[in-house]
């Protein structure tokens, strides 16, 4: 065995499971206890965490779960109750679980020390106060169990010996004696009606039978040991007592979800020895043999009064229970995130390939041949979509982890608020999932500490005491975007423009927008806070976030308004390695842009060369010459030209080329780090001709565009005529 | 093992010495039955008796149900200290219906 893969996945599965249990523990409201299968289900975790860790040998792990483990015994057997206490303590446990598991090669002193203090808040709730102890005995003695009661917490035993168990040198008698050796037999009956009549009668062979009721405390699988050596010759049933079968159902309830048998989930629960499995599957066995049809094991269970029924059906349900939940476990499988990549390579490959091929089909003129690589396109199609949707992940994966930050961020701050968490299901690509985390943690941590305020300073401003924060995410024409809303107090304009101002980032006469004042606050070093807590404060926040932001190649945008609240507004780029893309042309050279991002296109009279901004049914809408960026020839040739109008977030730009191609699929290559630093360019494509097309990125297009135009706008009065005359 | 067999008319008083079990069972059921056979009533005196087991029990249980079949009478007496053991473990007291004194 692996070892290091095997210790690999008792890492991750007990991340998981502590996940799990974060989870349940968060969702339990005030005054209310958690159902049973959420109290199972955190018992589980411990108990599974436990397991694992004990075959590692990792001990430190194994001690400290168990007392987390017989908490949550306690508490899922009713015997303790949750409150807003237990649930913290619990919750610290949990990370210090997680904190041994990630130090578990160099274990950490303070970590010992932590766990100590951890384990004695543990056992005060797990030793009973005296006085209860005290006050359980004396009802134990005072009140003694009716008869009726009695019979219900009696084993049934019926013995019916093999005739030859007296020949074989064994005597009933002494099995009967030892049963009395850890329990009392209340009641005996000695069943004789085997006896034949004395002519036929054999003095060594054995007639006898007995039912008896035992009272004891002893499991089902001693009690029937006791028979052992006359098993096989012998019919023995032994029938647990009426509160027995509640144990042994809640038993069977509680038992880890792993696909079992019948035979083995009602062993595992106590109501069934590994004997009775065998004598029974025995029975179904001949029964099979001899007729060709068996009944169920259930049934022959019940039948053979071996197993009551209510316990059988418990066990049943138990394992349609596990059925399914293993249904639900198979729909997902863990694919090694390279093979992963290469199959994407794989297909992009796949892509230019057939775009080669459609190409040379198309030039040939056959139409079988032309429908025929049409049929593969559209299947390439389908392969890409499914490949890259592998690579896409909830974001309600990193949106998972803010419920406990809030929690304990609120706690600390001594202040109320509720998180609210939509579009959870939206998905991005698995790479960006990591580099978002950090930024937006940030984020909501400045939310919480610097826009929310306390409690007493909001009901004084007539809001709800309790604060809100939002955490929103959607799709939109080729990007994501998330938001992080509060309606805590807002940017303080006049603050930030005081703070900037003393730190020489604009002159004390400037006249800023609202927005270029909340741009301010993506300075290095800036922050406007009163005091540094250990959260936020020290003005190394926004713009590590913004630049994080900008790495993936997304923007991010800030809204506030004073007293109401603020928005912050992510954006990033849904990076596909193969996208659908529109490819245009300028004299010889191609270009592609994300075809998601193209809102239509038009015809441009060739009269206005040098357009800087055309009107658009009434709209400005700001240009871009392809050309002049890129610094192409000129083609005296060309009578008209168009223009392709691309939308990103809510601004719209138009870039003007030459030719409009149509559609292609696109696999992006990236462009070396030598033109990293081109404006306006974000990758490349191979087209079907083999030709390298260069991939625009219409966001930096966009900006550039809008740059000009607040150029422009911005300019001096005297302006030339010609300008005026332009518009 | 020796039976001590004494006969008055009708009845008939056997005293079982020492073991009555598996290992006398089978000697012992021929000499038992003919003695219900030939009596009307048979008393099995078991104050001697040291060991007794679930063959010796079942023994006196097949002689108790002829005799009920054969109307006639099988009683039990002056039970020794293990068969009394044995009696109460397995209920056997009114089964036989004989008065369980100690003689001891």
């Amino acid at each position: 065995m692996d070892m290091a893969s095997a210790i690999q996945t008792f890492m991750e599965e007990s991340a998981e499971l502590l996940q799990e249990l974060e989870q349940h523990l968060l969702s339990i409201e005030p005054d209310e206890q958690p159902d049973k299968s959420a109290l199972n289900a955190m018992f589980r975790a411990a108990h599974t965490i436990k397991g694992s860790a004990g075959l590692f040998g990792y001990d430190a792990i194994v001690s400290f779960t168990h007392w987390l483990e017989n908490l949550l015994d306690k508490l899922r057997a009713g015997e303790l109750r949750f409150s807003a206490e237990l649930v913290t303590l619990l919750l610290a446990c949990s990370d210090h679980i997680k904190a041994l598991l990630e130090s578990i090669e160099q274990p950490q002193a303070d970590h010992q020390l932590q766990g100590l203090a951890l384990l004695q808040q543990l056992q005060s709730y797990l030793q009973p106060t005296s006085l209860e102890s005290r006050t359980s005995d004396w009802n134990s003695v005072t009140s003694e169990p009716s008869t009726t009661e009695l019979k219900h917490q009696l084993w049934h035993l019926s013995l019916r010996f093999g005739p030859d168990i007296l020949r074989n040198g064994m005597d009933p008698l002494s099995f009967l004696r030892y049963l009395g050796s850890f329990g009392q037999i209340r009641y005996l009956a000695c069943i004789d009606d085997q006896l034949p009549e004395l002519s036929r009668f054999d003095p060594e062979c054995c007639y006898l039978g007995f039912e008896l009721d035992f009272e004891s405390n002893a499991s089902k699988q001693q009690i029937e040991e006791v028979f052992e050596f006359i098993r096989e010759d012998s019919r023995i049933r032994i029938l647990p007592p009426h509160s027995k079968l509640a144990e042994y159902i809640q038993l069977i309830n509680s038992l880890p979800e792993d696909p079992q048998k019948l035979g083995q989930i009602l062993i595992q629960g106590g109501a069934l020895t590994a004997a009775e499995l065998d004598e029974v599957l025995g029975i179904q066995r001949h029964e099979q043999q001899a007729s060709k049809s068996a009944r169920p094991l259930g049934h022959i269970l019940v039948d053979e009064t071996i197993v009551p029924a209510q316990v059988v059906n418990a066990a049943l349900k138990k394992q349609k229970q596990t059925e399914e939940r293993k249904n639900q476990e198979t729909r997902f499988i863990k694919v090694d995130a390279q093979r992963m990549d290469h199959l994407i390579n794989l297909v992009g490959e796949l892509v230019i390939a057939g775009a080669s091929a459609t190409l040379l089909a198309a030039r040939s003129h056959q139409p079988a041949l032309v429908e025929a690589t049409s049929v593969i396109s559209s299947l390439v199609e389908q392969i890409r979509d499914g490949a890259l949707s592998m690579r896409m992940v909830p974001i309600g994966e990193i949106f998972g982890r803010f419920p406990r930050v809030v929690r304990d961020v609120s706690l600390e701050l001594g202040k109320e608020i509720r998180l609210d968490i939509s579009g959870a299901d939206t998905e991005l690509d698995k790479s960006m999932i990591e580099k978002l985390g950090d930024p937006l943690l940030h984020t909501v941590r400045n939310a919480i500490d610097h826009g929310i305020e306390a409690p007493d300073v909001r009901q004084a401003a007539g809001k709800p005491a309790t604060g809100t924060l939002q955490l929103h995410a959607y799709h939109e024409s080729g990007s994501i975007v998330i938001e992080v809303s509060d309606d805590g107090g807002g940017l303080n304009r006049q603050r930030i423009l005081n703070k900037a101002i003393e730190r020489g980032l604009v002159s004390h006469d400037a006249q800023l927008t609202d927005s270029e004042i909340c741009q301010l606050i993506f300075e290095p070093g800036f922050s406007t806070a009163e005091s540094i807590t250990n959260l936020s404060g020290r003005g190394v926040g926004m713009d590590v976030v913004k630049r994080n932001i900008e790495q993936l190649r997304g923007d991010i945008e800030l809204k506030s308004i004073e007293g109401a609240g603020t928005q912050v507004r992510i954006r990033l780029p849904l990076t596909l390695a193969i996208i659908d893309g529109f490819q245009v042309s300028l004299g010889k050279r191609h270009f592609v842009l994300p075809l998601a991002l193209v809102i239509e296109c038009l015809e441009l009279d060739n009269t206005h060369n040098d357009q800087q901004y055309i009107n658009l049914r009434g709209e400005v809408l700001p240009c871009i010459s392809l050309r002049e960026l890129f610094h192409l020839p000129k083609d005296t040739h060309l009578k008209r030209q168009n223009i392709v109008v691309v939308q990103y977030g809510h601004n719209r730009a138009g870039l003007i080329v030459d030719q409009l191609q149509g559609e292609l699929q696109a696999v992006i290559k990236p462009l070396g780090q030598l033109f990293k630093a081109v404006q306006g360019l974000g990758g490349s494509t191979i087209l079907g001709s083999g030709e390298v097309a260069l991939i625009l990125d219409v966001p930096q297009l966009i900006q550039l565009a809008e740059r000009h135009e607040r150029q422009q706008i911005g300019c001096s009065p005297n302006e030339s005529a010609a300008d005026l005359d332009s518009l | 093992m020796t039976i001590e067999q004494q006969s008055t008319g009708t009845s008939c008083l056997m005293t079982l010495e020492h073991e009555l079990s598996i290992y006398q069972a089978a000697e012992l059921f021929t000499p038992l039955s003919v003695a219900l056979q030939q009596h009307q009533e048979l008393e099995l005196n078991l104050s001697k008796i040291t060991e007794f087991d679930t063959a010796g029990v079942q023994l006196l249980l097949a002689l108790k149900r002829a005799a009920q079949q054969q109307n006639k009478i099988l009683k039990l007496s002056h039970h020794s200290a293990q068969v009394i053991e044995v009696m109460e473990l397995l209920n056997l007291a009114s089964t036989f219906g004989d008065p369980l004194v100690l003689t001891r």
